[in-house]
């Protein structure tokens, strides 16, 4: 087991957003955490990617606990992320972008006299995944100027130029077009073979890509996790389907843990 | 190609002024190059990282303080060996204010810079033995690569030997921040600047990036600061005010602290129009306080914003 998390319990106050949440991520796994929202997913990833610490609970990544050990740090492990909210960096070019990745996972960031422009293994770097997202064209515009799905895939990109073990994928087609929606994951797959990165975590709202990527879905429900099973099984889960994607979670909770 | 045109274009003309200008205008040419030093260093920090210091005076201080204790307590004369100590003085002050301040951010970033500061300034001004108080320590005329120029006239010193040297000591500096901006630190540099959350996720240590360019950007207050005493041939408290932390600032923000050598230009423009608008009205704080009114307004990208911004354009026409 790659990524594993035991009894995750999250409090913001009186809210339990996650409340004794346990899941695993085998190596070779693309898994989906689906629910309502207000469900938990969101918390759930920050928390496995170390931007949240839970208020009792262990993640374990490669067998080593990583509870609260930061974003920086789990960057470094080879646990990356992407954003819910596209995050990019306004002012610098698609090629700048996953430059500052590739250096990152090279542990060059701290090399104050090297040239950059003279350093191969960052440019071919960087420009490998430019192609592998179909940026390759766009590797001179600034981030800010891209379309909103360019953003989305670089946002994504920048996450694989880190050549992670693993990557969480905060709702990858939020906010881009249907049509959009389908290149992107396509991209993801074929890039994610490419790099061989070993799993893929998201957290996505539209069910036709749940279903057509996953080999396994977990869906939480009021920071509980409801079901783990492959799609077919949830497919066939009538309480499940209704719960998660039938209707909105009935009333907001206040209860305690 | 432009820009490296008008780099050298630049160069040369400063390189030429003391066989063309009047001694006046070349004699304030000696403060642009040390401020141009400092700036080079507080836009790192400023344009590259995006923090805003209100204490970089300190450094400035430090290094003309050092200068002159140098010179005239422990009679060391060798300018290499001031400036070289300047820069070790400023790395070590600056390794604990630096691992203090980087922690925060805007406003917090800028007062805690604004508080050291006032702490250093109020050093300098009452440890009287070491630092003259509010007079003074002079700083004598440091002999240049080994050779004593005692002998020569002052003026005729300023703005021959010493100006050169100024000039070399510049150019060494930008060769050197020219290189830090562009190597993989100061890339990293710029995903903070933008982006912090998400350099975070790259596993990039945000504050250890901003730690860094926090001493490298004192290193070269501290340089430019031993550079402004043998003008003057005085250190007094007054460099390490904070006013003089707001001087450097609005010179930043004067030439536009988005291109590299924007606080350069800002340097030179601000020490001339305050020579002149001086010598036509005595208020010349209220002039300079409308002007960077008007720039944080109208042109928040400075001087070279305008021609930076027409680039585009220009490109877009053919």
């Amino acid at each position: 087991m790659i990524l594993e998390a035991v009894g995750l319990t999250k409090l913001y106050g009186e809210f339990c957003a996650l409340d004794g949440v346990s899941i695993g991520v085998d190596a070779g796994e693309f898994v989906s955490i689906v629910g309502p929202n207000g469900a938990g997913k969101s918390t759930l990833i920050n928390v496995l990617t170390g931007l949240t610490r839970p208020s009792a609970g262990t993640v374990r990544f490669k067998g080593r606990d990583v509870t609260g050990a930061g974003p920086a740090g789990l960057a470094r492990l080879g646990l990356a992320r992407s954003f819910q909210l596209v995050q990019v960096f306004p002012d610098l070019t698609v090629l700048e972008t996953l430059q500052a990745a590739v250096v990152a996972r090279l542990g060059r960031a701290t090399r104050l006299f090297a040239s950059l422009g003279r350093d191969r293994e960052v440019q071919t770097g960087a420009r490998e995944v430019a192609e592998l997202f179909g940026l390759a064209d766009k590797r001179h515009v600034p981030a800010r100027q891209l379309p909103q799905g360019d953003k989305k895939l670089l946002d994504v990109a920048s996450a694989f130029a880190l050549k992670p073990e693993i990557i969480l994928l905060d709702e990858p087609t939020s906010g881009v077009s249907t049509a959009d929606k389908t290149t992107i994951m396509n991209t993801l797959v074929a890039a994610s073979k490419q790099i061989g990165l070993s799993a893929i975590v998201q957290v996505e709202h539209d069910m036709d890509i749940v279903f057509a990527y996953s080999d396994r879905i977990v869906a939480l429900h009021q920071g509980r996790v409801l079901a783990d099973a492959p799609p077919a099984a949830i497919l066939a889960d009538q309480h499940v389907m209704d719960t998660v994607i039938g209707r909105r979670a009935e009333t907001p909770r206040a209860a305690a843990c | 190609m432009k820009g490296g045109l008008a780099v050298a274009l630049g160069a040369a003309a400063i390189a030429a002024a003391p066989l063309v200008a009047s001694t006046y205008h070349v004699l304030l040419m000696l403060p642009f190059m040390a401020y141009a030093v400092v700036l080079l260093g507080l836009n790192l920090l400023f344009g590259y990282a995006g923090l805003v210091s209100f204490g970089h005076a300190l450094f400035i201080g430090l290094g003309a303080y050092t200068g002159a204790f140098l010179t005239t307590h422990a009679k060391i004369r060798s300018l290499e060996v001031i400036l070289l100590t300047a820069a070790a003085l400023g790395a070590l002050v600056a390794v604990p204010v630096a691992a203090v301040c980087v922690r925060y951010v805007k406003i917090y970033f800028g007062m805690l810079t604004l508080a050291f500061g006032m702490v250093f300034y109020t050093f300098v001004l009452k440890f009287y033995r070491l630092t003259g108080g509010d007079e003074g320590t002079p700083f004598l005329r440091p002999s240049l690569l080994g050779r004593s120029l005692d002998a020569m006239p002052k003026i005729d010193y300023l703005v021959g030997p010493y100006y050169y040297y100024s000039l070399a000591v510049l150019a060494l500096a930008a060769l050197g921040m020219w290189r830090i901006v562009h190597s993989p630190f100061g890339l990293c540099l710029k995903t903070i600047r933008d982006n912090p959350a998400k350099a975070e996720t790259l596993g990039i240590g945000v504050t250890r990036q901003r730690f860094y360019a926090f001493v490298v950007s004192a290193v070269y207050a501290a340089v430019g600061g031993a550079l402004l005493g043998p003008p003057t041939g005085n250190v007094d408290p007054t460099l390490a005010y904070w006013t003089h932390s707001g001087s450097i600032v609005f010179m930043t923000l004067l030439g536009g602290f988005t291109s590299f050598f924007g606080p350069v230009v800002g340097a030179f423009v601000f020490i001339y129009l305050q020579s002149w608008v001086m010598s036509v009205v005595p208020y010349w704080r209220l002039i300079f306080g409308a002007m960077l009114a008007a720039i944080v307004i109208l042109a928040p990208d400075g001087l070279m914003g305008f021609v930076t911004r027409r680039r585009p354009a220009l490109a877009g026409r053919t």
